[in-house]
């Protein structure tokens, strides 16, 4: 009797059931849609943050100079000087001049506080090269800075620079290389440690035509290479041994950055308050942190799905809602005389509410399966659709403190000589190597949201059962001598 | 059967109250057969409903087999009107979306009556009806006379003490009210039940084994303009 009852009074008003259904629908789909769209957004500023952080990093640790510790880099050429109209070369390693180097010992200390998982230091290096002709003035030369056409003394000057990063062989969890970013050859082992050997990124190995077995000079040491790493974004070229990254700088048990995972979200800012204490006059950066020095249009689209989305969304779902408790409040309202009838013949209370939220809740069913169908549909169509956006992180040199924002991993003097594309370009001579602003593209993917499916289609199940018992219990409750009086 | 004793109800309507039993005080006996009779308006429905716990005095006492209708509790008065009491309204109130089958299945339900047994004793219920032809067909599918032979189906299945009709030919036309009243005075006749029914009809009022009138909410005997109150 229950379903026979149920399906013959949906059928009967099959098109405000489909109203209700459609409406809800609409609600959740959205809903379902945001939520992804929204897990897409924080993918892609977890990708972005992880082509500046690391995997599995949640803070890092650097020291600023202090303000009269910047200058213009200046660049011997070290041994004689060259004489006009001959040619001279230079190639020098320096530590990226932004960041202080922090002793080595500290990663250790730090790995000892509690809640951290693991912690593992780096050293981000640049290595210059510098070649050309000086000019010869007797014989008609152009001057300093001009390219002379025709004739012979013009001065050619040609820069590059490589960015190196030093990493621990045996920190394979955390830090600015894992081996997961390997495409080919493999990751260090523990023994590489004193070893010549590098894991070049695809985009340097391209450009260099370099490959896996293939020899790179770094201010003339040979180092093997023995893998290819794919770091989407990144700027590092070059990833060394931490030793041999040292010993090429001359920066013995000395690290620029230290990574540091956590064991549990909740515990980052503890831990970022631990290390402060610890190393006062460093900048420990969390993702949190640096997530809100993102701009760009992936920081748009963010605000933009979790502010105007969230509540677009949640308006859209309420009005649902409403739409449906109005229908069947309606529709209740209509069938008190009936109700009056079954009260008469026996039908307790709560059996009549029990139809009448069975109804409610078919129709609710109805709601969410089409929501849950909507909203898978619209998340894809978000991942197929959606633009690729940008994400710019700018500088910034505050004196202390965690808000500021310090660069880790290969940033620094490098990026300023190079296109977008990562290709070395030439720089003037008196070239500045702190250009920190970082722009990546990202393709703004989705991710559907499981639990939020779930909430969503509870909701939708909840609202029709609470539109149907809230409607039928009023009616229900009447006298059935007072119910059959009503007229409908 | 039923004892009532200066029971008085009253409703609001339009701002106006209206006294639709005025201190009532009557015995309706297991077995009989009375007709309520007396103008449209005057507390005839009013009277049904408090015998068919469908409603509650506003004073007085309404006792059917001694228990004091006015004092149960709503669960009560309904298990009471679930076993004990059928109802045939005017109007047939059949559910519409329910066939007649399901209809008088539907007086069942609250029974707690195995699907079966319950199909089976409708069929039987309509058959007494003679409408084993039409229990697939919805109301909207049913003559008049039809609908009301469903209702009062529904109202007998579950083999109640009293059956409590309000004007069950009112709505339809003369052959088919002929047709209803043989139905109801068999039933009365073949199970002993205790029957009630309100009417305009003297013919109906001519069958009863006792006619009462009422009359600005009193109730008068028939032939009998003393006051029963």
């Amino acid at each position: 009797m229950f379903l026979t009852y149920l399906e013959r009074e949906l059928r009967r008003r099959s098109k405000q059931a489909l109203v209700i259904a459609v409406g809800l629908g609409i609600g959740i789909g959205l809903v379902v849609t945001v939520s992804s769209a929204s897990a897409g957004v924080k993918d892609a500023q977890t990708k972005v943050l992880h082509s500046l952080y690391g995997v599995g990093t949640d803070a890092t640790v650097t020291q600023a100079p202090s303000a009269s510790g910047f200058g213009p880099q200046q660049f011997g050429f070290g041994g004689p000087r060259p004489t006009p109209g001959g040619s001279f070369s230079s190639t020098h390693i320096r530590r990226v001049p932004d960041l202080v180097p922090l002793r080595q010992s500290r990663v250790s200390q730090i790995a000892r506080l509690d809640d951290v998982n693991a912690a593992t230091g780096s050293l981000s290096l640049t290595e210059t090269s510098v070649s050309g002709t000086l000019p010869d003035f007797a014989s008609g030369g152009a001057p300093v800075g001009a390219q002379a056409s025709g004739g012979s003394g013009g001065f050619h000057v040609n820069v590059s620079s490589t960015s190196l990063v030093g990493v621990e062989p045996s920190s394979t969890g955390v830090g600015p290389l894992s081996p997961g970013n390997i495409t080919k050859g493999h990751y260090f082992t523990t023994p590489d440690q004193n070893a010549h050997v590098a894991i070049v990124t695809t985009s340097y190995a391209s450009q260099h035509n370099l490959k896996v077995g293939s020899t790179l000079s770094l201010n003339g040491t040979a180092f093997q290479i023995i893998g290819l790493a794919s770091i989407p974004s990144s700027t590092t070229d070059v990833y060394l041994p931490l030793n041999q990254a040292q010993s090429l700088a001359g920066m013995s048990k000395q690290v620029t950055t230290i990574y540091v995972s956590v064991n549990s979200a909740a515990n980052v800012a503890h831990v970022q308050s631990e290390i402060q204490k610890l190393l006062p006059k460093a900048t420990v950066t969390t993702t949190a942190n640096l997530a809100k020095e993102v701009t760009g249009s992936l920081a748009s689209a963010t605000q933009l799905v979790t502010d105007l989305g969230k509540w677009l969304a949640v308006t859209v779902l309420l009005v649902a809602f409403l739409i449906a408790a109005l229908f069947m409040l309606t529709t209740v309202s209509r069938r008190v005389r009936e109700f009056g009838t079954l009260k008469a013949i026996g039908w307790r209370t709560r059996r009549i509410v029990e139809q009448v939220v069975g109804e409610g809740l078919v129709q609710g069913l109805a709601g969410a399966v089409l929501g849950a169908i909507l909203g898978i549909v619209g998340t894809e169509a978000v991942s197929a659709f959606a633009p690729t956006l940008t994400a710019t992180v700018g500088p910034s040199f505050a004196t202390s403190g965690a808000s500021a924002f310090r660069t880790a991993g290969g940033f620094g003097g490098g990026f300023a000589n190079r296109f977008a594309n990562g290709a070395s370009r030439p720089a003037g001579f008196a070239a500045r190597f702190n250009n920190l602003s970082h722009t990546v593209l990202v393709h703004l993917g989705t991710s559907l949201q499981g639990g939020t499916l779930g909430i969503a289609i509870g909701l939708a199940l909840l609202g029709g059962l609470l539109a149907g018992a809230v409607g039928s219990w009023r009616a229900a409750r009447m006298r059935p001598a007072e119910a059959l009086r009503q007229v409908g | 059967m039923y004892r009532l004793r200066e029971v008085s109800k009253q409703f609001v309507a339009h701002g106006r109250t209206i006294s639709a039993l005025n201190h009532v005080s009557m015995d309706i006996f297991p077995g009989e057969f009375l007709a309520v009779q007396g103008p449209t308006g005057q507390g005839k429905t009013t009277l049904l409903t408090l015998l068919g716990a469908l409603d509650r005095p506003d004073t007085g006492e309404v006792l059917y087999q001694g228990r004091d209708l006015s004092k149960l509790s709503d669960e009560a008065l309904t298990e009471l009107r679930a076993r004990d009491i059928g109802f045939v309204f005017q109007t047939f109130n059949l559910i519409a979306t329910l066939n007649a089958q399901e209809n008088v299945e539907a007086a069942l339900v609250p029974l707690d009556i195995d699907a079966r047994d319950r199909e089976e004793r409708a069929s039987e219920a309509l058959a007494a009806m003679g409408l084993s032809s039409r229990a697939q067909h919805l109301p909207m599918e049913l003559s008049g006379g039809q609908q009301q032979r469903v209702a009062i189906a529904r109202a007998i299945v579950k083999e109640p003490q009293v059956l409590l009709a309000d004007e069950p030919t009112g709505n339809l036309d003369e052959e088919t009210r002929a047709e209803i009243l043989d139905v109801l005075m068999a039933l009365w006749r073949e199970r002993g039940i205790t029957l009630v029914i309100v009417t305009h009809d003297s013919s109906v009022a001519r069958q009863a084994s006792r006619v009462v009138t009422i009359r600005n909410g009193m109730v008068f005997a028939k032939h009998d303009l003393t006051a029963r109150s």
